[in-house]
Formats: structure tokens, C-alpha cells, sequence
């Protein structure tokens, strides 16, 4: 059983209560299933192949997605396989950004060999190269979305903007989804696996002595 | 969930009692009450009929493909800020598309609007640049309906808990979720400020329902649908008591575009677009819109003919104006030790202390509630809830997300919105939908007023935070609003037919058969947390409308 169907196991078993458990032995079948799928389906498209971009332009989206979120004593776009999401999406619900990709990519290379004469492509520079190059590159990333409704971003039409969205998503998401490769991305970010969870859940709740009415003594502070 | 009768079907041709346009928080309930009562309902529902099985922690399919919510690449909308501006294509509008509507995928603060909501004109009077009106009824009206939603729709919480909250008839039916990190320092630190913090009543289970499991915390709440049907929508609770009746029909898939009429000026029925986009006419005796504050104001007006050229049910000149999105501000902190916030639903504690603001001393009107919560997911984190001076790539990047996931909460400040006329939603003359129809395009400018309120509640958020001891915090300046996913208020009800839409039963003035219940009915604004309210109205109206039809009064 690999984790994420633990995880799930545990978010069953976990869910406690007469009804609920009915309710949920009922769905079990179609709940498993649908995960399963979507994550047989996430591995099948993995080291194996590229969908869409040619081993050349993988090494660049891959090479970028790593300046991005690099690899160091925890993983990084590289080790959550970033490039193989990225190669999907371009393939299902990105599929609208790939020009961007193929005039954007060739672009990179080509200031490279600009700025680092005899440097083929980005993925040839060093690494040193490679971080020059990105703060001239991430520039034109837009800044932190502030408004407290509208999260979604909305599609970029300016490449570095987009592959930086991609090689989040393909960092962050649930493995379900296709990205975050055996929870690497999660791992950066401390966030446990379990598909459920009971508290206390942090620090601050773990003493907390439950809810009271604030008392005359406080009401006057 | 087993329903009690077996699923019945209709023909199209066959003239049900009601066909209800939309499946949402209104759309849901009044499928519940009106099957219940005896009548023969059909619910049309531009989405699919998706059921838990087929909710995911899936970001990509949710957020980036739309799964549950409006798709802007087949539906877009437009934006500008006044009438004389050109609008431009912007995804400025977010509701939910499938079967539950947006309480599929709401973070589920279930607040009662308080007294005041209802009689704010009475109260405080003309306010300029503004349409304040009073409602044509009053909480007292309300509150067996609200009860109504507490017990048979599911709400958590602790009846007496905030010594702001308007009178109730019964406590809840059932105890507040738990507490969390954010809920834990949140209410220290509102009670340190003499403010009075208590625990969230949520529309999320705390113990089982047949059917029904509690929260299992699993943390992709907001914008997700919800695995166990702990949420409390109408899909999860209203929906299915409909379906169990054998008198309603939910279909799927069928995006109505036009209410037919009669010679005589009566609705006939429904008409939409199938899957497989060919037109259908659904008739029925009556007709009832529940399709949102955007979608139920574009289809009277889609609806125009020659005897109503400025749309059906308009002679008012109203439907679609006095838009209100709620007006809000937010505050971030990040804290010494983790909360660890991602898991669970996302508020366990809020404070109404500023619920109704001293206007003449603040200089402007309005109020709000606060709630500490946490509602990013995972890539939406490191998308934007990083401080803003933190590096976009790199090893600092990357530390900054190490470090702040589980340390970070936000204050979110939920507030009202003045009703101003030009503030609306219409038909865009030139951009159209994948159907050839014309797009939403949505007018919008903040009253100055609230644009004061919300930089007030902006600078209260950050004194709670260092309050709470947060070791960094920031917030963003306060910008017009340009994206609304409360829609409210664009077919307000009213005695006046010259100055509203609909009358208090929700009947359209001009249209004998034809009625409209959701966020469009609202007067005013409340304080940024709509859909109990709705809920409650949809409760209230079917009873109206039961008691309506049973007297002849509708089809007679």
C-alpha cells in the first residue's frame, strides 16, 4: 500500500460516528477508485516519457523550475518532478500556454549565449550563470496577489510568469493531481500527508482549555 | 443517501407545479420545501451533478480547470468601473457551477444578519451617492427561518456565546467545531483588546447526520467540495430530502437562457440549452429564479421582448443595479510556533464587536465581523500568502514557504457595501458566452464611504495581530474592489414597485407567476456573510409561496 493510500485508509477509519460510518463504507469503492486512478494516472505520465516537450526543452523547463525552488537538504522542483508536470499540463489544461513555452524557452537560450558567449542553453550554463541569468529573468514576475477574493490568478501572457505558476503547482498540489512527487514539495513546507486530522492541530490549541465567557475581571481590562 | 421514493423524471412538455432555475444555497431549499409540500419541481442546473465521490484535493481540476465554478474561457465576463467607461474582458465574477451551487465549495460562516441589516434606512437615513432602503421585513420575520437553517440544513456553534448576536428561538443544534492555532491566539488577543471573541457558528458538521459524516479536518475546504458531506449545502442536505420526496427532478447540464411568456403576460416556463446545446422548453405553472445575483438579473433581462424591452420584470428600471460584493480587508501574521492551520476547516473564532460602528464619530457607515482563519492551499500559499518583500525564486524563496506554511494565519475583516445605482450587472454589448450569448458584464465602483470602513477594519486587523504577538505582519493597502463573489442585492425586494423587483412573498411585480430568491433578493449588504442569509429567505419564501398556490393565487 503506498502512502497515499494510507493516508486515505487513515481518513476513513478516522472519521468516526454510527452514520458516518455507514455513509462512508458505502462510498468507499468509488472513493478509493477515483484515487487511485488519479494516482496510477499522475505516475504513468512520470520519468517515462515526454507528452510534449522535446528532451531539449525539457532540460530548460526543468533547469528554470529548479532556480525557482532548487534542491538543497530539502527537495526541490527537480525532486518533485516538476518537468513531467509541467510536460502534462502543456498537454491538458495549460495546453494554450505552449507557444509560450516554445518562443519563451528559445528566448532564455538565447539571452544566455548573449550574456555567456559559447553557452549553448540555459540547462548547459553553471550554476552561477544559471542565477545571473535568473534575476535578469524574474523581473517581470508579478507580485504577491493582494486582494483578499481573487487568488486565482489570472493566465499570464508573459512566459516567466507562467512557468513559475506551472512549476508551484507542480511543486504544491496534491499528488492526486499529478504534481508534488512522493510529497516532495510538501516536505519544504511541513505539511503532513494524512488526508485527515485531529485535534489539537498546532502549538497554540494544544493547552487551550476550552471556550469560556469572558469574565467580569477581563470585560473591565 | 437513500432517498425515500424512487428518483422521478419529467418531460419537458409536462407542466410542473415550479421549475426552479438554479441549484445553489436558494435554488436547494426551495426545491426541499416546495417537494415536501406536495408540488411536482423541476431544478435547472447550468453544471454537472457531481456528488462527493467526485470531490478531490485535485488543485489543478478545481482551481485551474474550474471544476466546480464559472469557466471564464466559456463564459467570460467583463469589467468597468462606471457606466461611461468601456468595460474590458476580466474574469471579475465567481460562482458555483454545479449541482449545490456555491455552497459546494463556501468556507461556511454561517452569521445571522442581525436587527439592524433590516432597518439600516430607518436607522441612520440617506446616506449620499447611496440607495440605503429598509427591507419590507424585519429579523423578528426571519428568525424561525434562520432556526430552520440551523437545524435542517446543519450549523455548529454556541447559542448566547457573543453578546452582539440578535435574539434566537433555540440554541444550535449541535456543538462548534473545535478550536484552532489561529482561533486560539485570535481570541486571546480580541479579549486583550476588550473585544468579546467566540466560537464561529459554521455550516460544517460537528457530529453525524444519517447520511452525513462530521469534519475530518482535512483541510481543503474553501473552494473544495467536501469528500464526506460534513459541509452543510444544499447538496448535501437540502438536495437529497428533495430528490426523496419522488416530486422533484434535479437536471443537470441545462443553462437556461430565456422565461418564456404568454400573450398574457404569464411565464410558461423555462427555456435552456442541453449538453448537447439544443433548445429546450421546460413548462410549469411557475417559474423561480435562484440562479445567483449575476445570473438571475442577466436572464430577465436576456428575457426582453417587445412588451418589456429593457428585460422581463423590469418596469422598475432596477434588475441588476445596487450591486453589493461586500467590502473586506485582510492582514497577515506569521507566528513563533506552528499552528499549523492548513489542517481543518478554515475559522474557529470571530468577533462582532464592530457589527454596528458609531458613524457620526468614524465618519462613515457601516460594520463588520472579524474572523482568524486560514484558507490557502498549498501552491495558493506560496502564491500569495508569503510576506511581500519575500523573494518570488531561490533559495529565499524557498526557506521563506519552509518556515511560514504552518506559521502563518490571516485576519479577514467581512464588511458591508453600500447600494449604489450605477453598481450593477448588465449585457455586454459586444463579448459573448460559448452559446452565443451575451456576457455578464459587471459595473463597479467602492462607495468612497466603504473604501473608509475597510481601511478602518484594515488597521484594527493589525492591532489584533500584535496583539496575538505575531512576529511579522502586513497587510495591503485598500484598492477598489474588482472581482465579487457575493452577488447581492441586483433584484432587491421591496413594497414599492417603482423602487424594487420584488415584493416581500419574493413575486416579481410585474410578472404574476414569476419569483426570484437568492442573493439578488437582498436589500442590504449584511456584514460580508450572505449565504445563511439566503438560505434563510429561500425558507421563508417557499412558505410564501406554498401558501400562495394553495389559495389559486398563482396559476389562478
Amino acid at each position: 500500500m503506498n502512502s497515499r493510500e494510507t493516508a486515505r485508509r487513515e481518513f476513513l477509519l478516522g472519521s468516526g460516528g454510527a452514520a458516518a460510518a455507514a455513509w462512508l463504507s458505502a462510498q468507499w469503492p468509488s472513493i478509493l477508485f477515483a484515487a487511485q486512478h488519479a494516482h496510477e494516472a499522475a505516475k504513468g505520465g512520470g520519468a517515462a516519457h515526454l507528452l510534449v516537450l522535446t528532451p531539449e526543452q525539457a532540460r530548460a523547463v526543468e533547469a528554470i523550475a529548479a532556480q525557482i525552488i532548487p534542491s538543497d537538504e530539502l527537495p526541490g522542483a527537480r525532486e518533485a518532478g516538476v518537468v513531467y508536470f509541467i510536460d502534462r499540463a502543456l498537454h491538458t489544461f495549460a495546453k494554450d500556454t505552449l507557444p509560450q513555452y516554445q518562443t519563451g524557452l528559445a528566448e532564455v537560450n538565447k539571452q544566455t549565449t548573449e550574456k555567456y558567449p559559447g553557452v549553448k542553453s540555459f540547462a548547459d550554463a553553471s550554476a552561477e550563470q544559471q542565477e545571473n541569468l535568473m534575476v535578469e529573468l524574474a523581473v517581470t514576475l508579478s507580485p504577491q496577489p493582494s486582494g483578499p477574493r481573487n487568488r486565482r490568478q489570472a493566465a499570464s501572457d508573459n512566459f516567466m510568469q507562467t512557468i513559475w505558476q506551472h512549476t508551484i503547482l507542480g511543486f504544491l498540489v496534491d499528488p492526486e493531481a499529478g504534481g508534488n512527487r512522493e510529497y516532495a514539495g510538501w516536505k519544504v513546507i511541513d505539511r503532513d500527508p494524512a488526508h485527515s486530522f485531529s485535534p489539537p492541530f498546532g502549538y497554540y490549541d494544544k493547552d487551550y482549555p476550552g471556550w469560556q465567557a469572558a469574565s467580569a475581571e477581563t470585560e473591565k481590562k | 443517501m437513500s432517498a425515500a421514493n424512487p428518483k422521478v423524471t419529467y418531460k419537458p412538455s409536462d407542466e410542473v407545479d415550479f421549475v426552479i432555475v438554479g441549484s445553489g444555497a436558494a435554488g436547494g431549499v426551495m426545491a426541499k420545501e416546495l417537494s415536501t409540500n406536495g408540488f411536482r419541481v423541476v431544478v435547472l442546473e447550468q453544471g454537472p451533478y457531481l456528488t462527493p465521490a467526485d470531490f478531490t484535493h485535485d488543485e489543478v481540476k478545481v482551481m485551474a480547470e474550474h471544476q466546480l465554478t464559472n469557466n471564464p474561457a466559456t463564459q467570460p465576463t467583463t469589467f468597468r468601473k462606471t457606466p461611461q467607461d468601456k468595460a474590458r474582458k476580466q474574469y471579475s465574477v465567481m460562482y458555483g457551477r454545479c449541482v449545490g451551487g456555491s455552497s459546494v465549495h463556501f468556507t461556511a460562516n454561517f452569521w445571522r444578519f442581525h436587527e439592524i441589516d433590516f432597518v439600516e434606512h430607518s436607522k441612520v437615513g440617506d446616506i449620499p451617492g447611496a440607495a440605503l432602503a429598509d427591507w419590507p421585513i424585519t429579523y423578528a420575520d426571519l428568525e424561525p427561518y434562520y432556526t430552520k437553517v440551523d437545524w435542517e440544513i446543519g450549523v455548529s456553534g454556541l447559542a448566547g456565546a457573543s453578546p452582539f448576536d440578535p435574539p434566537r428561538s433555540k440554541p444550535y443544534p449541535m456543538p462548534p467545531l473545535p478550536v484552532k492555532g489561529n482561533g486560539v491566539v485570535f481570541e486571546r488577543a480580541a479579549r486583550k483588546l476588550g473585544y468579546h471573541p467566540y466560537p464561529a457558528p459554521m455550516a460544517i458538521l460537528s457530529q453525524p447526520r444519517p447520511g452525513r459524516s462530521a469534519c475530518v479536518n482535512c483541510g481543503f475546504c474553501l473552494g473544495f467540495g467536501c469528500e464526506v458531506g460534513a459541509k452543510s449545502t444544499s447538496l448535501s442536505a437540502a438536495l437529497p430530502v428533495a430528490e426523496g420526496t419522488g416530486r422533484c427532478e434535479i437536471r443537470p447540464n441545462c443553462y437556461v437562457h430565456k422565461i418564456e411568456m404568454d400573450k398574457n403576460g404569464r411565464a410558461i416556463g423555462a427555456l435552456y440549452f442541453d449538453a448537447k446545446k439544443n433548445t429546450v422548453l421546460q413548462k410549469a405553472k411557475a417559474v423561480i429564479l435562484c440562479a445567483n445575483g449575476a445570473e438571475t438579473p442577466r436572464l430577465l433581462l436576456l428575457s426582453s421582448s417587445p412588451q418589456c424591452p429593457n428585460g422581463l420584470a423590469n418596469s422598475s428600471g432596477l434588475v441588476g443595479k445596487y450591486l453589493m460584493p461586500n467590502s473586506g480587508a485582510l492582514a497577515f501574521g506569521v507566528f513563533e510556533e506552528p499552528l499549523n492551520d492548513y489542517k481543518g476547516f478554515c475559522v474557529s473564532r470571530i468577533f462582532h464587536d464592530f457589527y454596528e460602528l458609531d458613524h457620526e464619530k468614524l465618519g462613515f457607515y457601516g460594520g463588520g465581523g472579524l474572523d482568524a482563519r486560514f484558507d490557502f492551499t498549498p501552491a495558493g500559499f506560496a502564491t500569495g500568502g508569503l510576506p511581500p518583500d519575500t523573494p518570488r525564486w531561490g533559495k529565499e524563496f524557498k526557506k521563506a514557504l519552509h518556515h511560514n506554511f504552518t506559521r502563518t494565519l490571516e485576519i479577514f475583516c467581512h464588511a458591508t457595501s453600500l447600494a449604489v445605482e450605477s453598481n450593477s450587472f448588465s449585457l455586454d454589448p459586444d463579448v459573448k458566452d460559448a452559446w452565443g450569448l451575451p456576457a455578464l458584464r459587471m459595473t463597479y465602483k467602492d462607495h468612497p464611504n466603504d473604501l473608509k470602513m475597510m481601511e478602518w477594519m484594515r488597521v484594527r486587523a493589525l492591532e489584533v495581530l500584535d496583539a496575538a504577538g505575531a512576529k511579522t505582519k502586513w497587510s495591503y493597502p485598500v484598492q477598489e474592489q474588482q472581482f465579487a463573489v457575493h452577488l447581492l442585492g441586483t433584484c432587491r425586494m421591496g413594497e414599492d414597485p417603482k423602487k424594487s423587483v420584488v415584493n416581500a412573498d419574493h413575486r416579481t411585480h410585474d410578472v404574476r407567476n414569476l419569483f426570484l430568491c437568492d442573493g439578488s433578493s437582498l436589500v442590504t449588504s449584511g456584514r460580508g456573510q450572505p449565504t445563511m442569509t439566503i438560505m434563510a429567505l429561500a425558507f421563508r419564501a417557499s412558505d410564501r409561496i406554498t401558501t400562495l398556490a394553495k389559495r389559486g393565487e398563482i396559476s389562478g
